[in-house]
């Protein structure tokens, strides 16, 4: 029986088309790669020896091959750390056995007082990279709440990030991001 | 039988077409479903670790990357059962980072090379003695500019 099929009202389906394609748009995302920013220093030439630091301006944090860490000559804890690499580059008292600052000319911040810590930061072939980049984690989180502090003081804005390019580079000036990594040495093998 | 000879049935029926775009968005939804940007398989396991601080990688296509971890089961008898490095898409050697840095900086234009950066993605499970290692050999190749992958989470 040839009979007459009725038209489908197929507005309705774009619609949905769409919808379904709105859905997929805001739910893919391209993954990106997310981490820790760092910045090799450039190999040492042998017959050169690395600049004296004084004893004052260091703050040496160890991490051995059981993840342990040790605050230039105690135990430590890694929940201590961002408090203590805090203490250590800000020097909110001046205190004689922390860094030295240095007065410099920022633009915007005016002159700033530098400090000339540097956190050393040693480890074993044997720590694990868990722990490595935990402890890296807590020294970026160190910096980046000084310098978001320092970013509300002077612009009265925060974090930092959202600063404009010469704003921010007055705001890495001031507060740099002094972390040193030791030479390897080689302390007992743990693969 | 004059249904098969009638006039009516010389012409042929219009075919519909209204859903033809429902197929074509079926392909479409098909395809957006199973495409992932292209990456090189990798050979190694790796989960990377957490973070609280991490940033975006920024210009995806000045990045080398060199993975690290323990290789895929499947290819644990070639391999071994020691974390690897992964270039490109075969496992090698420590030594052939500075190789592998010279090729990256040959594809790209002069100007660009100084902004490479070279992204280690290592498994929390490595220990720094390789990650040492690997850091030393882009430090002699002049690879400075560096990124310790990590996802962002609380740190436990």
């Amino acid at each position: 029986m040839a009979r007459k099929t009725p038209g489908l009202n197929t507005s309705a389906m774009s619609d949905i088309s769409f919808l379904l394609l709105a859905f997929f748009l805001m739910v893919s995302n391209i993954n990106t790669d997310s981490g820790l920013a760092r910045r090799l220093p450039p190999p040492l030439p042998e017959d050169v020896k690395p600049p004296e630091v004084k004893e004052r301006n260091i703050f040496i944090v160890m991490v051995n091959k059981d993840d342990q860490l040790l605050f230039n000559t105690e135990y430590g804890n890694i929940r201590d750390l961002k408090a203590r690499a805090k203490e250590f580059l800000g020097n909110p008292r001046n205190l004689p056995h922390f860094p030295e600052k240095n007065p410099t000319e920022i633009p915007y911040i005016g002159v700033y007082p530098v400090s000339k810590g540097v956190i050393s930061l040693r480890n074993d072939r044997g720590t694990s990279y868990n722990m490595y980049l935990k402890v890296q984690n807590e020294l970026t989180a160190a910096i980046n709440e000084m310098r978001n502090e320092l970013s509300q003081q002077v612009f009265h804005k925060s974090p930092y990030t959202e600063l404009n390019d010469e704003q921010r580079k007055a705001i890495e000036q001031a507060i740099p991001m002094s972390i040193s990594e030791a030479e390897p040495t080689k302390i007992g093998e743990k693969k | 039988m004059a249904r098969f000879t009638g006039k009516k049935a010389k012409e042929t029926p219009a075919l519909n077409m209204g859903s033809m775009s429902d197929i074509i968005f079926m392909l479409l939804f098909f395809f957006m479903v199973i495409t992932t940007m292209r990456e090189s398989t990798l050979f190694v396991k790796i989960s990377v670790p957490k973070g609280t601080e991490v940033v975006k990688l920024e210009k995806k296509s000045l990045v080398s990357y060199i993975n690290v971890g323990v290789p895929q089961e499947q290819l644990q008898k070639q391999y071994g059962t020691e974390p690897r490095i992964q270039l490109n898409d075969q496992i090698s050697e420590v030594s052939d980072i500075i190789g592998f840095i010279e090729e990256e900086r040959e594809q790209r234009s002069e100007d660009e090379r100084a902004q490479l950066t070279t992204a280690i993605k290592a498994d929390t499970l490595v220990r720094m003695g390789l990650i040492t290692d690997i850091k030393q050999e882009l430090r002699q190749a002049g690879a400075l500019k560096i990124f310790y992958n990590a996802a962002k989470g609380a740190v436990k």
